[in-house]
């Protein structure tokens, strides 16, 4: 770990000023760290929030909830609301990581945590997320924790959260503070940038911006469950994840929302496989149709091709689910 | 320490002992529940461990590792580094070790750091003032390296492959057996490379005071790992002093020296200040031992009854070169089964990858898990329930050489283990909502030895007992299972008993390693305290077959004396000497067992959980029933990791580990692990020692993960014959969803 | 950097390089060994402690980040003579071997109870906002952030058990 200088920050202010300058904000600092102490990462300061007051959590307005950036996992995903109204969130984020990490973690370092790549972690790889321009090595190499969907030909790295593929089905929108003290909304959906040429950027964060909350809409109809495929019981992260919600119209799906996890360098949706659900009947072949659009442009590596199979059966039988309980 | 009378007493393991000396004591703790003598410092953070006696002025030391699998290191630019903050020294050279030392070396590994074998060997130290001042030291040191070429793929066509003749045998005609065979099974079964990961990793401090070198590490076999350190050093082993009073578990990963102890060593004596080095979680990984991948060709031939004519079990193993240790994958094939027509091989190629070496029961933690995955495959072929198959291919004598066995509980292990389990009446080809249900068993077998080992024992005039040797308790149960046996021949409670382990200066043992600790150092205790009752008696004036001690009092001829008043005013020490000898030879030594395991599988997904598991085993002589089981349970849920989740991924092109952490080397998590469940099956092994106690460490691994793939072919048709069974292995034989 | 850390009720002045962590602090600058270094990248829990009533793994935290916390180690949960309930349902069920990640399993152990306490799902709960019963796959899944290689699961879960019984 490189040397840095330590700064607590005051307000969100001089949070976002000091990033401005160039310095890494941290705060439960359970990925950050990690990465400091490989040297994948090496800030030269860094810019300490938790003593901001970000941990709030807040009905909105219009019934929907803001969570504020700094509300540990552990404390979003035992909160009354997020239990009863976002079930799929409170699940999610209870199948991720530890307790002990939960309760560190934050909203806002979940959403920018880094692929768990095993090039990306070791220093003496080409990687060009960690190091652009030095080429990939998992590529040609194990493959078995990555991407099918939305890779490109510089990075096939997935994004490894949990939280984050509940809150991109449950359409949430981030807020963000620049350092100019302007405050813009940024949805989930927009938030994360494919790798294209560019696998280094990873979101549409500007030098200087602050995550302050995360907003989820009022709680929307129907069924919501996240479902989690790993390789061992707890404490793994996604071969893959499906977190969806299903609103039936009468014998018929009214509303589809499902995002997945494990598969993609972002959590991942597929406008075209909603819409082939909605309207249909919650039949098995609805569901297949939904799957087959979903994976047409899969594009699996040397190691991971069960992935296809193993999402599309994960799809399936979610969708089986949901849909049953959602008629009941 | 003054001692009354100097009494050694040495047995040589020649002839069986029928005694069952230790069923005649009264004191009635050995083979009890007894806790831990450690536990009340182990639960409260006072153990001890390798880096936490921090003399003061201790330097902390980081490694570099090689970044290359094969070629030299030209140069190191080690004025940047030394310009960093607190820096205090960049070290390499010839001492380094270029790995550990395997178990039972006792002399240097391979050394020097000019050399490159593999990506992730130890090619240099930076020592500073501060840990964090030396691991950023450590990352910016540059190395010059000139890449040579590499093997790196163990499984590449042209490879050279060695076969030492000692580990090729051949009898009968298996071929012919194949052909003629009512029931045949020909299969080839892989594993992936294991590694031990002890939750301590690998750590030394190291400290000189003129040419004494005191070193506190973390190792499992103090008498040959100061041989190691010595040699190494180029140093005179009088002038090693190690500690190792706790070992945060080894599993075979720290039977020898690892590059850590002798990087720290030189580094404290050329800064002249304590030095400690720690190996991060990924050295552990990439640069102590791994168990070597293997590919193993199973052939069985049977009779229209299922009983064995044939096997054929031919295993290839890799390693990385000049290093001997071949991973003996099929140790237990020769003697577990019958079949005259046998081809049994061991074939070795040579690779530039992590070295390879004993993790937990070397041989047949794979071997036996491959062979009794054929075995299923064969009650499936031939329609006979699998434990009444193993029931009826239990052989008379080893049938490789027509010894007799010491002792036989394989049989009396699948009775009992069938009963706790319930096999008849188990759960086969069923379903419980979305998870297909089914069982599996599997026979477990390890070969059973003891080695040299000494131990001193004190009784002192106001009745409290001392033992001491340089064993250690890697968490198996040392400092217990002594106690207990020292209390019960001497008739001490276990309050009034010390055991004092883990320092090289003391009476050394055989060390824990090879499931030979309990047996060869308990039997030195139990030898010295038959010499200590032996001088009671005379004193008391009878045999020493007549004393009775309990709870401080000699018991003699209706004579009750205190043993206070019978030792006067001088301790009796004895130091007890046991020696393997012609029982180890004239016999064919094992300990059996049985596994039952019931698992489900995720319709959906292939996700594999082990929904409960049981083990009946036979160990001669139980020393504490708790340790014990704890040593089965740790052994049956390694067997879970086999089966389901461990697997160390190497990358073909360079040898690289590429998931040398705990996020992608899966070692199951207490939510993989349901309530086991473990029998221990009456023995008494005349053969093994004066204990009649045979070795428990490892043979709950033995086999175990065979069972749990079993059933996962009985409960979804899957028969997964690449190791682990992640969920990639089951998915395309399940129903569609 | 001048860092005061409340340490198991007694204050700790830290002078370090702001590289520290938590851990490293713990160990290398207070002399508090007993929360172990198993992966120092939060995967293995065996530096366990106890922030503010929260479990967390020390590893992954920065012990400048910790000014004013109160901070409980193993050290503080009892001593060799004068057992927690949870440290003697250890030691009574061999909820150990090694001991090396046993003091991170006490901490973790004691932090979730409370958890449970306060009515937080898990990931095994079959209900969200249903009554948290302690069974043992609600223990397996809560104490999975605790490796251990010696794999005294089943005990440690029996130890649990043992000790929330008793205390309730």
């Amino acid at each position: 770990m490189k040397s840095f200088d330590y700064i607590r920050a005051t307000d969100t202010g001089h949070a976002s000023a000091e990033a401005a300058e160039g310095a890494v904000i941290i705060a439960g600092g359970t990925n950050l760290l990690d990465l400091m102490k490989l040297e994948v990462m090496t800030p030269d300061a860094l810019v300490d929030i938790t003593r901001l007051d970000l941990k709030q959590i807040a009905a909105t307005d219009d019934g929907g909830l803001r969570i504020g950036t700094l509300v540990t996992n552990a404390d979003l995903a035992a909160h009354m609301t997020v239990r009863t109204d976002y079930p799929m969130l409170s699940q999610a984020l209870l199948a991720g990581a530890s307790g002990q990490l939960r309760n560190k973690a934050t909203t806002g370092g979940n959403l920018l945590q880094r692929t768990r790549c095993y090039y990306f972690y070791d220093t003496a790889t080409p990687c060009n997320k960690r190091a652009p321009g030095t080429g990939c090595a998992a590529m040609e190499g194990a493959t078995r924790l990555h991407a099918i969907l939305g890779g490109s030909d510089q990075c096939i790295a997935t994004h490894p959260s949990d939280m984050a593929v509940a809150m991109r089905a449950l359409d949430a929108v981030v807020e963000i503070e620049a350092s100019t003290g302007e405050t813009r909304h940024v949805p989930l959906s927009d938030f994360y940038l494919l790798p294209g040429d560019t696998p280094q950027i990873e979101t549409v964060l500007r030098r200087g911006d602050l995550i302050t909350a995360v907003i989820l809409p009022a709680p929307a109809q129907g069924v919501q469950s996240y479902t989690k495929v790993r390789d061992r019981a707890s404490y793994a992260f996604a071969m893959v994840s499906v977190a969806g919600r299903i609103a039936m119209d009468g014998d018929r799906i009214g509303q589809a929302s499902i995002a997945f996890g494990g598969i993609a360098p972002q959590p991942w949706r597929d406008a075209d496989a909603e819409a082939a659900l909605v309207g249909q009947p919650a039949t098995r072949e609805t569901f297949a149709r939904a799957a087959d659009i979903l994976l047409a442009d899969a594009k699996p590596a040397k190691d991971n091709a069960f992935k296809v199979p193993l999402t599309r059966r994960t799809l399936i039988a979610t969708l089986t689910d949901l849909c049953g309980k959602a008629a009941s | 320490m003054n001692t009354h009378t100097k009494m050694d007493a040495h047995h040589v393991m020649d002839a069986p002992d029928h005694r069952n000396r230790l069923d005649d004591m009264a004191q009635g703790i050995l083979g009890t529940t007894m806790d831990r003598p450690d536990g009340p410092l182990k639960v409260t953070g006072t153990a001890t461990y390798a880096h936490e006696d921090h003399p003061a002025g201790m330097l902390h030391g980081v490694l570099v590792r090689a970044t290359v699998p094969r070629g030299t290191l030209d140069g190191t630019h080690d004025a940047a580094v030394l310009a960093l903050p607190g820096v205090r020294r960049v070290l390499h050279g010839d001492r380094f070790l270029r790995n550990p030392a395997q178990g039972t070396a006792n002399e240097a590994p391979v050394q020097g750091s000019r050399e490159i074998f593999y990506v992730g060997q130890p090619v240099a130290l930076v020592v500073a003032e501060t840990f964090e001042q030396a691991r950023h030291g450590a990352q910016r040191l540059v190395l010059q390296m000139t890449p040579g070429d590499a093997v790196t793929d163990p499984t590449a066509d042209d490879i050279a492959v060695e076969r030492d003749p000692d580990e090729q045998s051949s009898m009968g005609d298996l071929d012919k057996a194949m052909k003629d065979a009512a029931f045949s099974v020909d299969q080839t079964y892989t594993t992936p490379g294991h590694t031990s990961a002890a939750m301590e990793p690998h750590a030394a401090v190291a400290w000189w005071d003129g040419d004494k070198l005191t070193i506190r590490a973390s190792a499992q076999m103090l008498k040959y790992n100061k041989n190691e350190i010595a040699d190494s050093l180029g140093i005179d082993v009088r002038d090693v002093h190690m500690l190792a009073p706790y070992v945060g578990g080894g599993f075979g990963g720290k039977l020898g020296i690892s590059p850590e102890a002798v990087a720290a060593a030189l580094a404290a004596r050329d800064l002249g200040a304590p030095v400690s080095v720690a190996m991060t979680r990924r050295q552990v990984s990439e640069a102590t031992m791994r168990r070597s991948e293997t590919v193993q060709q199973i052939r069985l031939a049977a009779d229209a009854d299922g009983v064995l004519t044939g096997i054929g079990h031919v295993a290839r193993v890799s390693q990385l070169e000049d290093e001997d240790y071949a991973e003996p994958v099929t140790q237990a094939t020769p003697f577990l089964y019958r079949g005259k027509n046998r081809e049994i091989g061991l074939e070795l190629v040579r690779v530039n990858a992590t070295c390879a070496g004993s993790v937990r029961a070397p041989g047949e933690a794979v071997g036996l898990t491959a062979l009794e995955i054929a075995m299923d495959e064969l009650a499936v072929a031939a329609g006979i329930d699998p434990v009444e198959l193993r029931r009826r291919n239990i052989p008379e004598v080893d049938p490789s050489d027509d010894k007799p066995f010491s002792s036989h509980t394989l049989e009396a292990a699948l009775d009992d283990g069938a009963k706790a389990f319930g096999w008849d009446g188990r759960k086969t080809k069923t379903t419980d909502g979305d998870w297909l249900v089914g069982s599996g068993m599997s026979s477990a077998v390890r070969v059973n030895m003891i080695g040299e080992s000494h131990a001193r024992v004190t009784l002192n005039p106001d009745g409290t007992l001392l033992i001491e040797t340089d064993m250690t308790d890697v968490g198996t149960g040392t400092y217990a299972i002594l106690t207990q046996i020292a209390g019960e021949m001497l008739g001490v409670t276990p309050d009034r008993i010390t055991t004092v382990l883990g320092d090289s200066d003391l009476p050394e043992s055989a060390g824990s390693g090879g499931s030979w600790g309990a047996s060869s150092a308990g039997s030195s205790v139990f030898l010295a305290c038959e010499r200590i009752r032996q001088e009671i008696a005379k004193t008391l004036d009878c045999d020493e077959g007549d004393l009775t001690l309990k709870d401080g009092i000699a018991t003699a001829a209706n004579r009750q004396v205190p043993l206070a008043q019978v030792l006067g005013d001088a301790p009796l020490t004895s130091t007890g000497v046991i020696e393997p000898g012609k029982t180890s030879e004239a016999v064919r030594q094992a300990t059996f067992g049985a596994f039952f395991a019931e698992v489900g599988v995720h319709r959906v997904t292939g996700e594999v959980r082990v929904r409960r598991m049981h083990g009946s085993f036979a160990a001669g002589r139980i020393l504490n029933a708790k340790t014990a089981r704890s040593q089965c349970l740790g052994g049956m849920t390694f067997g879970i990791g086999m089966a389901l989740t461990e697997a160390m991924i190497f990358d073909p092109r360079d040898g690289r580990l590429v998931n040398g952490d705990f996020g992608e080397y899966h070692i199951p998590v207490n939510a993989d692990v349901p309530q086991l469940t473990v029998n221990f099956v009456h023995e008494r092994d005349p053969w093994a020692n004066p204990m009649q106690a045979k070795g428990i460490g490892e043979l709950g691994i033995c086999g175990a993960g065979a069972c749990v793939l079993n059933a996962i072919h009985d409960a979804c048709g899957v028969r997964v014959r690449d190791l682990p069974a992640t969920l990639d292995r089951i998915l395309d034989g399940l129903p569609e969803v | 950097m001048q860092t005061r850390l409340t340490i198991n009720g007694t204050p700790h002045d830290l002078d370090a390089d702001a590289r520290t962590s938590l851990l490293d602090a713990l160990r290398n600058h207070l002399d508090l060994t007993g929360t172990k270094k198993g992966c120092d990248h939060g995967q293995c829990g065996a530096c366990t402690v106890i922030v503010n009533g929260r479990r967390i793994n020390a590893c992954l935290t920065l012990a400048c980040m910790h000014d004013g916390d109160e901070i409980t180690t193993i050290e503080g949960l009892g001593q060799p003579g004068n057992l927690s309930p949870l440290q003697a349902a250890f030691v009574k069920h061999d909820g150990f071997q090694c001991g090396y990640c046993t003091p991170g399993q006490i901490c973790s152990a004691t932090a979730m109870l409370q958890e449970v306490k306060d009515g937080w799902p898990s990931h095994v709960s079959g209900n969200l906002t249903g009554a948290m019963d302690l069974t043992d796959a609600e223990i397996g899944e809560r104490m999975s952030g605790n490796l251990c290689r010696c794999a005294a699961y089943p005990n440690i879960v029996d130890a649990i058990r043992d000790a929330a019984e008793v205390k309730a």
